[in-house]
């Protein structure tokens, strides 16, 4: 399952009148595209039984998710207000899909059947709320007309009203004219900000899933993830196995013969030890090389030693890309957190370097809000993918940042350049160890 | 030659101490931690310094911080750092003291005696002795680095031989050629790296090193 974790974002920054006013237009504009979704969606609906309902299913599901989460998007980020969403998995395409969004648009306790009774409400409440500011702009803005001209209107329209204000003489006229401007800033100054967050509460309201409905979410989530990182864990602990088996063991005991035919000709041929001799050094010091490199798999030295700050940068020296590494870390990780960011950037790297055809790397870490995030930038042909063929290496990284948590987003767009960010919440803790 | 070693394994230290003796060498103290070792160097000053890079207190890099911070006291005090595995960044950090009388090199180079003592000898004379492994992490590092991607493949191999430290006759020794051959290798990599031609062997290696730490 995608879940989104709820979490109180911060207050975003303080903004303008004219630009929250600006913005309240932009909420009543996608109050009109959801109009129009919406009537679609009718017609979708009334033929779900049909098999043309199943084949249209899957397009209009995405333009409703598209649109809900364009909202969901611009409450966090204009009013702080996360409205978290919980998305099962999907067959990913054809007429599995179409059933399979079927029956959850059926199911009352489903996301899909939110976002859709959302899209149907979303015309006329979500647009009420964000057309409050114009509304009030354009009370002013009559107030004004009638101040200018009520006062020579012809009698037979008898007298003109604004608000409770019969305009109909120089005084009246006034009145309404001062009432006029009065809506006019609060249409500007007061009303757009206050819309803003009316309209994500608005929005929270009718879009987030309940309480257990999240807790569920999460628990799923945690019982993949859990049972993925166990997997894992035992297919690493297989391959040390095997890597111990197959290499220093088996040279160890290469060792052993060769030193144990040795002792046998020592008394009889001196010249045949030597030889012997020099193999088994020349064994031991492969032994040592495949136990040194079997280390850096399981726990990079560096990364013990100096922490994840140096040990990006030791990646970006070994990098054949000409990487530049800038790094915002107050404090160290937890180990097992600084690990698996470690081997991300690492497979990052090497992907970059594999597949991209880059020149330039530039790798930034920082910390920020309660959590680790590391982009990854190249200037190679982008077009990189988690879920394309080749892409298994970012899978893998994936799935491992998600036993913490973290995500992994990719933006490689045909032709570059290739931006990979990743994000993991998580607590500094030991004091800053770094040398500079 | 007197010689400090810092080594928190008490066979390796003893090893190694009586290595340096049957090679005629004294050593002045064997320590086996940071602390100690920070001490020995500052009041025995030693001709070389030979210091794992790992000790206790905090078995991380004790060794290199307590050598970078003895050289900076004082300046050009030979150091041959030893370790379990090299990494780039302490080879960076340790040329960033000064580039002559250094060394870094894996642990298990103490197994052929006599190349590990000519080794120490070669740091205590103000030369340099990088480990091949160290200088093939440096080199793949700079991979997409034009002049260096023209080099021809001997060429390349001269390099690598001059980065770890070695003169011409052991550069030919190692790769099997002339020393004739090997002067007009170094000849052309200087030329396509860009680098100032000198005669003095040493100068020559730091100049490869720089340009590879670049």
């Amino acid at each position: 399952m995608n879940t989104t974790r709820q979490a109180e974002g911060a207050a975003p920054p303080p903004v303008s009148g004219p630009t929250a006013f600006r913005r309240t237009l932009t909420l009543w504009g996608l109050a009109h595209r959801a109009f129009f979704v919406s009537l679609w969606c009718v017609m979708v609906s009334s033929v779900l039984r049909g098999p043309l309902g199943v084949k249209l299913l899957p397009g209009t599901e995405r333009r409703v998710r598209a649109l809900a989460d364009r909202q969901r998007e611009l409450a966090a980020r204009w009013s702080g207000v996360e409205v978290p969403a919980v998305y099962a998995e999907l067959p990913a395409t054809g007429r599995a899909r179409g059933k399979a969004l079927r029956s959850q648009l059926l199911d009352k306790g489903n996301q899909v059947h939110r976002d859709w009774r959302w899209v149907h409400i979303d015309w006329f409440a979500g647009g009420a709320i964000a057309a409050g500011p114009v509304l009030l702009g354009l009370t002013g803005v009559w107030g004004l007309w009638t101040a200018s001209i009520g006062t020579e209107l012809p009698r037979e329209w008898d007298s003109v009203w604004f608000l409770f204000v019969p305009v109909g003489d120089p005084d009246t006229a006034f009145l309404a004219g001062a009432l006029g401007v009065l809506c006019l800033l609060l249409a500007v100054f007061w009303a757009p900000r206050r819309t803003l967050r009316l309209h994500a509460r608005y929005l929270r309201l009718v879009l987030a899933p309940s309480e257990s409905e999240l807790l569920a979410a999460r628990v799923e989530h945690l019982r993949t993830t859990r049972s993925d990182a166990v997997d894992t864990q035992m297919s690493e602990i297989r391959r040390i196995e095997r890597d111990l088996h197959d290499g220093a063991q088996a040279r160890l005991v290469a060792m052993g013969m060769t030193l144990n035919a040795a002792e046998h000709l020592l008394a009889t041929d001196p010249e045949a030890v030597r030889d012997l001799l020099v193999e088994a050094r020349q064994s031991s010091t492969a032994a040592l090389k495949e136990l040194r490199d079997l280390v850096k798999g399981i726990h990079p030295p560096i990364l013990a030693d100096r922490g994840l700050a140096d040990a990006v940068r030791s990646l970006a020296m070994i990098s054949p890309l000409r990487t530049e590494v800038v790094v915002d870390l107050p404090a160290r990780p937890e180990p097992p957190v600084e690990s698996a960011v470690y081997f991300a950037v690492s497979e990052l790297l090497t992907n970059a370097a594999k597949h991209s055809g880059a020149e330039r790397c530039w790798i930034d870490l920082r910390y920020e809000r309660g959590s680790l995030r590391v982009s990854v930038t190249d200037d190679g042909q982008g077009g990189a993918d988690v879920r394309a063929g080749t892409g298994t290496g970012l899978r893998g990284v994936e799935r491992r940042l998600a036993h913490f948590d973290g995500v992994l987003a990719v933006n490689s767009p045909p032709g570059g350049p290739t931006l990979m960010t990743l994000e993991l919440p998580c607590v500094l803790s030991s004091p800053k160890t770094t040398s500079s | 030659m007197r010689v400090v070693l810092a080594e928190d394994h008490f066979l390796l230290r003893d090893g190694v101490t009586r290595l340096l003796e049957a090679f005629g060498h004294e050593v002045l103290a064997a320590v086996d931690t940071g602390p100690l070792l920070l001490e020995a160097l500052l009041s025995l000053r030693p001709d070389v310094a030979v210091v794992d890079v790992r000790l206790p207190p905090t078995f991380s890099d004790e060794g290199l911080r307590a050598a970078v911070f003895a050289r900076t006291r004082v300046p050009g005090l030979p150091v041959l750092l030893l370790s379990q595995y090299v990494e780039p960044l302490y080879a960076h950090e340790l040329l960033a003291t000064g580039s002559e009388g250094i060394g870094y090199v894996l642990k298990e180079r103490v197994s052929d005696g006599a190349e590990f003592i000519a080794t120490i000898e070669r740091v205590a004379a103000g030369g340099t002795a990088m480990d091949p492994e160290v200088v093939s992490k440096l080199v793949t590092g700079k991979s997409r680095d034009e002049p260096l991607a023209s080099l021809t493949p001997r060429e390349r191999e001269v390099l690598e031989c001059l980065a770890q430290g070695l003169s011409n006759a052991g550069t030919a020794e190692s790769l099997f050629i002339t020393e004739k051959a090997v002067a007009k290798h170094v000849g052309n990599i200087f030329m396509k790296l860009g680098l100032p031609p000198s005669e003095s062997a040493n100068r020559r290696v730091l100049a490869v090193l720089a340009y590879l730490d670049r």
